[in-house]
């Protein structure tokens, strides 16, 4: 579903931000990607996202590869990926309803099934009745949700996330990271970038291992504990 | 997913979105669309100049007499008889043989030169045939004709048509109309710069939420969609303005061109502007409105990327 083969990405400004990685990562399953910052963590996921393009390699996500992918067919392209960011990128001036709907707007959905498929998605990250509020009146963790629910309210092929439980107490990581397995469990193929090693562990997902631009290992850490149910 | 209805709803809510913007910031709003409105106000402003002194002056075609002055000297018995032959000329609706006595009695009268004039023995006026030409024979050639014809006369001095100062005023009505039109096209420059510096200002205030709705998969067209509405609103706006001031304008000086008119006895009132300029001027304010946001955003749009 996500194949990276030698992609290399080097930046305007010089900076070889990965060299050489491959990897692939089968439908429906969902890894982490570690490694410390600046490892190159954010540059592959800005490549699935198509927010950048590969200097060398090749990128395929969801059958497409990223590099020949005509300008015109990037919307289209996006709308199949759900990318939940560290900072969220949510527009502070429009209601958790808005937020959430804005995938589906852009995509032209009529507004009957925009209003069904809000609620289930807010549903689905426990955030029911609180369409009307605005971003910033809710918790860091609730915001990180919305995210999420902004992310999956497509039904995309592909979630990536970035980080999305680095402002987050144990606790609060915990329960976002179960919204993300939830996910995979009905077929979503899901990418997470994180650093949070012991959130990794306890969850025993594949881990791609990131360091100096280069994929350092690929880790199977299956060690059920509690939280985590073992694939 | 997407039918007919949903593409409707979606650029009415586009539509509403941007008014709904406009409406938020009054002021600019205002000021933007004041600017717009004058640019637009002066090219129908001159447009109605030269209609209205086109109505005004309407029946001057109609009214090209030529003045046939005789030699000094000429008997006045010849001057008669040459008339009966222009009479029953083709083309010649009716000749006023006006003599030399009568013109200058009639000086004299009215000139306020009667001393003068008594000092002076003899009468310096010429005998003087008023000819108007028939009704069709009115063209330039045919004018041009009737004048040879009587310029080949021996014993006439001068033809002279007051077609002349027909030409020369509607040379200078060109000449407005010709300004009028450079004048449009300069200043729906100025109003395609307006709309688009104001879009570009709002397309780099509104950054962030443009980057996102590309992050979920908005197309160029999407985010494009509400600015150009906008545009097309400033336009229309804009235009609604110019109405406004051109009505204004023109209802202030009516009653002094009223007063102008009746002094020459005319009865000619002020035209305002009409219903078919004023929806030429909302269709071409509404049309400059979208073309200055769609430059405007398709020269920012493009350049605002979502980054990670």
């Amino acid at each position: 579903m996500i194949r990276f083969e030698r992609v290399a990405k080097r930046y305007p400004n010089g900076r070889e931000a990965i060299a050489g990685v491959s990897f692939d990562v089968p439908r429906g399953e969902m890894v982490f990607l570690t490694g410390r910052s600046g490892a190159g963590k954010s540059t592959v996921l800005k490549l699935i996202a198509l927010l950048e393009r590969p200097t060398r390699g090749v990128v395929t996500v969801n059958g497409r590869s990223t590099g020949l992918l005509a300008a015109r067919k990037i919307p289209a392209f996006r709308r199949e990926i759900g990318v939940v960011f560290q900072d969220h990128k949510l527009l502070v001036d429009r209601p958790v309803f808005d937020n959430v709907a804005l995938p589906l707007i852009v995509a032209d959905t009529p507004l009957r099934e925009i209003d069904k498929r809000v609620r289930a998605a807010l549903d689905q990250v426990g955030l029911l009745g609180k369409e009307r509020l605005l971003p910033l009146e809710l918790s860091i963790g609730e915001q990180q949700r919305v995210g999420i629910a902004r992310a999956v309210i497509t039904k995309p092929a592909v979630l990536i996330a970035d980080e999305p439980t680095g402002n987050l107490d144990p606790e609060l990581a915990l329960e976002v990271m179960n919204v993300f397995r939830r996910f995979q469990e009905v077929g979503t193929t899901v990418m997470v970038a994180t650093h949070d090693m012991h959130l990794v562990r306890e969850f025993g997902k594949r881990e791609i291992v990131l360091e100096g631009g280069h994929v350092r290992g690929v880790e199977d850490v299956r060690v059920p504990t509690i939280g985590a149910a073992a694939p | 997913m997407t039918g007919p209805g949903t593409w409707l709803a979606r650029h009415v809510q586009a539509a509403l979105g941007a008014a709904g913007r406009l409406a938020r910031a009054p002021l600019a709003t205002l000021f933007t669309i004041g600017v717009i409105g004058l640019a637009l106000a002066l090219p129908l402003g001159l447009k109605l100049f030269v209609d209205n002194a086109r109505a005004a002056t309407g029946d001057f075609a109609n009214a090209v007499d030529l003045s046939v002055y005789f030699k000094l000297g000429t008997p006045i018995e010849k001057v008669r008889q040459l008339a009966r032959r222009a009479q029953a000329r083709a083309g010649v609706a009716s000749v006023k043989v006006i003599p030399a006595d009568e013109a200058l009695a009639e000086f004299r009268k009215y000139s306020g030169f009667g001393a003068a004039l008594d000092a002076i023995r003899e009468n310096p006026l010429p005998h003087v045939l008023g000819v108007r030409p028939r009704a069709g024979a009115d063209s330039t050639a045919g004018l041009a004709k009737l004048k040879d014809y009587f310029a080949s006369w021996p014993e006439v001095d001068l033809v002279q048509m007051d077609i002349e100062w027909v030409h020369r005023f509607n040379a200078i009505l060109e000449v407005l109309r010709r300004a009028l039109a450079v004048a449009a096209v300069v200043l729906a420059f100025g109003v395609l710069a307006v709309v688009g510096n104001t879009i570009r200002l709002e397309i780099l205030n509104r950054r962030a939420e443009i980057e996102v709705m590309k992050l979920v998969g908005g197309s160029n067209a999407f985010v494009r969609r509400p600015f150009l509405y906008t545009g097309v609103l400033y336009g229309l706006l804009g235009a609604l303005i110019a109405v406004a001031i051109v009505l204004a304008a023109t209802a202030l000086l009516a009653p002094a061109v009223s007063d102008l008119a009746a002094a020459y006895g005319s009865r000619f009132t002020l035209l305002g502007p009409g219903r078919d300029d004023t929806l030429r001027l909302l269709g071409g304010g509404a049309a400059l409105g979208w073309l200055g946001a769609w430059i405007a955003a398709a020269r920012h749009l493009r350049s605002i990327e979502p980054r990670a």
